[in-house]
């Protein structure tokens, strides 16, 4: 323990430290929806999905003894719910997002049915790669404190980037996204391409909610998710559909969570609940600084139902 | 036994109250038992606060002729009164649970106003004269057991730093705060309690970043006041602090890590409840209790508490067993030097100032707004 106390230092700290250990679900559940949406449909329901994967990793994980299976079957959850919404999808004349919503209902409620005997058990967790080992200040040994899947989520962004600028995949992903027509023109199905992109998104989605409750804050229980999937859908919007962009996004929100009590410990107590709307003020303002109704939204995928 | 014949009675009414005459038949068939229903805000397996009343329902549900119908996660709104309707109409309960702080004013107030002969018991609500006779409010006084605690805490600590996860600065919080604090500053007077709201009952992520913020400021001791104090156990733990629990024992948790706790007692107190019904004897409408009434308790000590520190909360605790131990005794000063509790002045238990409170006493770092 430590006996010093690094006082107005604090702050930075943890929301460096914040930004690393809240930020991961975010940035899993927004890579995948960016897969999703590039291809030209928006999946509401990952807010479901996330929590549907955090009960089936925390339940497989408590079941098996072994938290990595755990973070797969909450991968093949996702991507089972992913098929589900794209294969709704693919009826004619049925609307995304209203799929989206009524799966995200479905997900939280049949996560919470599902994952009610497994409040109480502690099941095994993720480890964590101790990248702090040069610092002799506990503080920041704490928050550098890794966990596997933020690295491999930071590694899946540029990874991602590169694959819509330059891959044969990430062409045909945009190709469906930006113009269905040409596409079909090209021989491929668009319906195939979507329910690999939306179960692609649920995937990481799922792992993003294994995130949750197998390392931070590391158990299951009802409250665990509070809209972090739902947040996460719309930090796509906000970094305009950039893989790289989703990174950094995701970052500054897993920082701003960590804001408030950070603050609130070294004895800023006044307006707390200002200080923990924090990330939502940060969306309302980049969100009206970088809008102009002179042009559509930079970036936004040309079939997606909001810009159609 | 009349008590069967009463609730007959009850339920022809309620079903009367809806024009249902039709089951009237099957209900009256079914009336041979009573029904008890409770009504939790969150999940009923939370390890936390609603874990504590469903706890309590297990031990009615062992009585006989004791029928138990539970909802949970039902809001504290409007919610509350269909869901107490349907409980009285459709499953025929005659005796209610509305287990959470924000059912009382206005829903059990107003269904305690139209179901007249039904009786509701709720937590923590602040009964007064003006409202209906059949209701009643129960609460502990768990702050002696987070007093407990607080000695306990102040005997471990070794930077002489605690830190307190809390909902919100709601009295019954700040009286948790306060008793945690006091019990503390009796150990080590130089101790203080470092405490960050997170603004809800349940906000897991949250209470993480709080317990490590906490942790990052060399707090060593931490306990919390949310609905689910596993998020807080479990992290604490991990980053080698030691805790005290609330609601419920959560010593499984984190057996090495956990010193004592202030745990809810209910599983005695609502078989009482019942059989106080049961024998035609009147609950009090303003009950309440603490650990001489065996309405809260405290955690076994944990292997880390040292035998000092055992001695002094055991002798505490005997004190509080025969009722001759005021925790907010004057004088206390708040955090920002004012005197809130004058010199000479003991406000007991029953004091209903302290059910007002909305101040931090000395030595806690934090505000209330």
């Amino acid at each position: 323990m430590a006996d010093a106390s690094l006082g107005l230092w604090t702050v930075p700290l943890a929301v460096f430290g914040g930004a690393i250990r809240v930020s991961t679900p975010f940035l899993f559940v927004s890579l995948g929806e960016c897969i999703t949406e590039r291809s030209g449909r928006i999946n509401l329901g990952l807010e479901g999905t996330l929590v549907m994967g955090a009960m089936s990793a925390y339940g497989i994980s408590y079941l098996s003894g072994s938290p990595w299976l755990g973070v797969l079957a909450a991968g093949i959850t996702g991507a089972l719910f992913g098929a589900l919404h794209a294969g709704i999808c693919s009826l004619p004349r049925v609307n995304d997002i209203a799929v989206g919503i009524a799966l995200m209902l479905l997900g939280t409620g049949l996560a919470f049915f599902l994952g009610k005997p497994l409040i109480e058990p502690t099941a095994a967790r993720l480890p964590a790669i101790d990248f702090g080992w040069w610092s002799d200040v506990p503080q920041v040994r704490a928050a550098l404190r890794i966990n596997v899947l933020f690295l491999i989520g930071v590694a899946i962004a540029p990874l991602l980037y590169w694959a819509f600028k330059t891959t044969r995949w990430g062409l045909l992903i945009r190709t469906a996204g930006e113009s269905a027509d040409a596409a079909r023109a090209m021989g491929h199905s668009v319906l195939l391409i979507r329910l690999r992109a939306t179960m692609v998104g649920g995937f990481l989605a799922g792992i993003g909610g294994s995130f949750l409750s197998l390392f931070y804050p590391g158990s299951w229980n009802e409250g665990l998710s509070s809209g972090q999937g739902i947040t996460a859908v719309a930090l796509v919007i906000f970094a305009r559909w950039d893989p790289m962009l989703c990174l950094w996004a995701s970052l500054a929100f897993g920082g701003a969570a960590a804001l408030g009590p950070a603050l609130q410990s070294v004895g800023i107590t006044s307006g707390y609940h200002l200080f923990n709307a924090a990330p939502y003020i940060l969306t309302l303002a980049i969100m009206i600084i970088t809008c102009s109704p002179k042009r559509t939204l930079t970036g936004a995928p040309a079939e997606l139902s909001i810009t159609r | 036994m009349d008590f069967g014949r009463i609730s007959r009675r009850h339920l022809l009414q309620g079903s009367a109250a809806l024009a249902l005459g039709s089951t009237l038949g099957v209900r009256g068939a079914a009336a041979a038992e009573t029904t008890v229903g409770f009504i939790y805000v969150g999940s009923r397996d939370d390890y936390g606060y609603n874990q504590a009343h469903a706890q309590g329902a297990a031990a009615l549900k062992k009585l006989p002729g004791i029928k138990v119908v539970e909802e949970e996660k039902v809001p504290e709104t409007d919610a509350v009164e269909k869901t107490i309707e349907s409980m009285i109409n459709l499953d025929g309960a005659t005796l209610l649970f509305p287990t959470s702080f924000g059912y009382y004013n206005p829903h059990v107030l107003k269904m305690a106003a139209k179901f007249p002969k039904l009786r509701f018991e709720h937590c923590g609500g602040l009964w007064t004269d003006k409202d209906p006779k059949n209701a009643g409010s129960y609460f502990g006084y768990i702050d002696e057991a987070q007093y407990i605690s607080g000695i306990v805490a102040g005997y471990s600590t070794k930077s002489g730093k605690l830190g307190f996860v809390a909902a919100k600065p709601i009295p019954q919080v700040l009286r948790n705060i306060n008793a945690f604090t006091l019990g503390a500053r009796l150990a080590n007077p130089k101790a203080t309690t470092q405490v960050i709201f997170t603004g809800d009952w349940s906000m897991p992520v949250k209470e993480a970043e709080a317990t490590n913020s906490l942790i990052d400021q060399g707090v060593d001791v931490l306990t919390c006041h949310v609905d689910g104090p596993k998020t807080m156990v479990e992290n604490a733990a991990r980053r080698g602090a030691m805790v005290c629990g609330y609601h419920v024992n959560q010593s499984p948790l984190a057996p090495k890590a956990y010193l004592t706790g202030a745990e809810w007692n209910w599983e005695a107190l609502y078989p009482k409840f019942v059989k106080m019904i049961v024998a035609g004897e009147a609950i009090p409408n303003f009950y309440r209790g603490g650990l001489k009434e065996e309405i809260v308790k405290v955690s076994p000590y944990g292997e880390m508490v040292s035998a000092e520190a055992r001695k002094a909360a055991d002798d505490v605790k005997a004190k509080f067993m025969s009722g001759d131990y005021t925790i907010f005794k004057g004088p206390i000063a708040d955090n920002k030097g004012k005197t809130v509790i004058a010199s000479g002045t003991d406000r007991g238990q029953q004091d209903p100032e302290l059910e007002k409170m909305d101040y931090l006493v000395e030595g806690v770092i934090g505000a209330t707004a």
